[in-house]
């Protein structure tokens, strides 16, 4: 993970851009909104439908109410952003668990575990999750908690096949011989050993959820106005497609960026991190 | 073969089963009902009304009953739609998804495979590199995002195509919603394509076959391709899932007659017997198309053993 796998990543010029492109849409989503003069909830009846222009400060324009497009796309990669990390880290910790423990007990527990994984990726997810927001609408946590629950599928299949044959090396026989009990084994021999891969799985999870969430505020199941992510300002574009295609423009494009770069970032570190294909 | 067939169906109805109990357990713990409109309703009526459809009955009789009807193939008739069963409101709006996301699969599949093959084969060049960004930015570029761009550009600028709306057996009417819809998996069968394609040309076989002097279009199609397409094939099972659900977007996009806006406003209406009757549908394609993936994939590849 350190070192050389930093290096590998470092001339990965591609995923190095893509970095360098998060940190300034991070720090501009944070940036933005604080230092702005507008306000991403407050109408401005004289400054309706406003094309982006330098001058009078609304660089991407206004919406339909007259707020200003910057701020509040600024705010949409804000919530995005948050659910992205926070629903990838729920999906990562249950899919990191659930595979190193199905693949170092092994046997009956292990095929009962995958079985259920299994039966679980015939599941209809984005209807289930269309659903699961209908239900949760009023309440935004459970929405990216139920995204991260079922999008853990992938990374505890990649962490069990690991797993397998990260248990025949030497170093889990002799903690073995130590007497080391079945979960201090998992967790502090295990899943060290794992993080390469769990971040590479981490970093391509976030886009998907990013996709996911927008895809839920684009059919208005996901967060409720004034507020905005990424999402609903797209679909608020859409409306408005016709007539004022810079609201659409601003927000796909900024969502288009953040997925292209985490993308271009986690096929780089994996490029760096696993020694098995490279130069392909 | 016959016992792999056995276990997987074997394995498909409790699939089916946890599908249609998680769908009735999230509908029914929802605050609200299907017949709670703006109007409060005379007891009587509301009563009448659910009796008719045995939503006064215990929770778990309305399960054991839901159960027992679908093993039947009867998904039950739609609260929204008056008069209207669920199979029949299926019946309507799925030749429209088969039609689209049939077209759909078969374009990523097929333009998928030969430019990820293409890019392989001049690998690091600007044809490579040009085909990887766009495939890299169809990942990217979310089905909701693509389609309204789509309509935009050929729709209202150009006015090449119609922006919307359906009529049967029109190739117009199909081309954006069917291109939308494909290219997020096209771009996903591309780069799966590259990277196994590149595979494959290492192979000493395909060095073999060099040094016998065969051209290279005979070493490509005859000895490349099946092994090459392996990862795709597997990948068709999840494609499918994306192409099932990414089609109800489409259809909100596009205004398409499928199933995918019935489930939409059933789920805004708790309309539980339509959401239910949907998931459950998507479910079992999910399953089949699973299963197909997996035959194909045992016979590309005689190695593949069917468990």
């Amino acid at each position: 993970m350190k070192g050389e796998g930093w290096m590998r990543l470092r001339r990965h010029r591609a995923a190095m851009l893509s970095l360098w492109m998060l940190g300034l849409v991070v720090l501009a989503a944070l940036l933005v909104p604080l230092f702005s003069p507008y306000h991403y909830a407050v109408p401005d009846w004289d400054a309706i439908f406003g094309e982006p222009r330098w001058q009078g400060g609304h660089v991407f324009g206004t919406d339909n109410l007259g707020r200003d497009m910057l701020v509040r796309v600024m705010w949409g990669c804000r919530i995005s952003l948050l659910v992205g990390v926070l629903a990838s880290l729920v999906s990562v910790l249950i899919g990191v668990m659930w595979g190193a423990t199905a693949g170092y007990v092994g046997g009956r527990l292990d095929s009962t575990m995958m079985r259920l994984v299994d039966i679980l990726y015939s599941v209809p997810f984005i209807p289930l999750v269309i659903v699961l927001s209908v239900l949760f609408g009023r309440n935004f946590l459970l929405v990216f908690v139920a995204i991260g629950a079922v999008s853990w599928l992938d990374i505890a299949r990649i962490v069990r096949s690991q797993t397998l044959s990260l248990k025949q090396r030497e170093f889990i026989e002799a903690a073995h011989a130590l007497g080391v009990r079945t979960p201090t084994m998992i967790f502090r021999h295990l899943v060290p050993n794992l993080l390469g891969i769990v971040v590479v799985c981490a970093t391509l999870t976030i886009p998907a959820v990013i996709l996911f969430e927008a895809l839920l505020s684009f059919l208005g199941l996901g967060v409720h106005p004034p507020l905005a992510s990424l999402g609903s300002l797209v679909a608020e574009g859409v409306v408005n497609l016709q007539s004022h295609p810079y609201m659409l423009i601003s927000p796909a494009v900024l969502l288009a960026l953040i997925i292209y770069c985490c993308n271009y970032l986690g096929d780089g570190l994996r490029d760096a991190l696993d020694p098995r294909d490279r130069g392909a | 073969m016959a016992t792999f067939l056995l276990r997987r169906l074997l394995i498909a109805i409790p699939t089916l089963l946890i599908i249609a109990t998680l769908a009735f357990v999230l509908l029914r713990v929802t605050p609200g009902g299907p017949f709670d409109g703006d109007k409060p309703m005379i007891p009587e009526i509301r009563r009448s009304i659910e009796a008719r459809y045995h939503l006064d009955q215990p929770l778990w009789q309305q399960y054991l009953r839901y159960l027992g009807d679908l093993a039947h193939g009867d998904l039950g008739p739609s609260f929204q739609y008056r008069n209207t069963s669920v199979n029949e409101l299926i019946a309507q709006g799925l030749p429209v998804d088969i039609a689209i996301g049939g077209s759909a699969l078969l374009l990523a599949l097929l333009l998928g495979c030969a430019i990820g093959m293409l890019a392989a084969v001049r690998r690091n060049t600007w044809l490579d590199r040009l085909g990887m960004s766009i495939a890299m930015l169809g990942i990217s570029l979310p089905v909701f995002v693509i389609a309204p761009v789509l309509i935009l550009v050929f729709a209202i600028q150009l006015r090449w195509l119609p922006p919307g709306d359906w009529v049967a057996g029109s190739w117009r009417h199909m081309l954006l919603p069917v291109i939308a819809l494909a290219f997020p998996y096209l771009a996903s069968i591309a780069r799966l394509m590259r990277a196994s394609t590149l595979e494959v040309l290492a192979s000493p076989w395909i060095r073999a076959a060099r040094a016998r002097g065969l051209p290279t279009h005979t070493i490509l199609l005859k000895h490349a391709l099946r092994p090459a397409l392996l990862p795709v094939i597997a990948f068709l099972g999840p494609a499918f899932a994306g192409v099932v659900t990414g089609s109800i977007i489409i259809e909100t996009v596009f205004g398409l007659p499928g199933i995918g806006r019935y489930f939409i406003t059933g789920a805004l209406n708790r309309d539980y017997t339509v959401v239910m009757g949907v998931t459950v549908l998507y479910g079992a394609l999910i399953i089949v198309f699973n299963l197909l993936a997996d035959l194909c994939q045992a016979w590309l590849d005689p190695r593949v053993r069917l468990r």
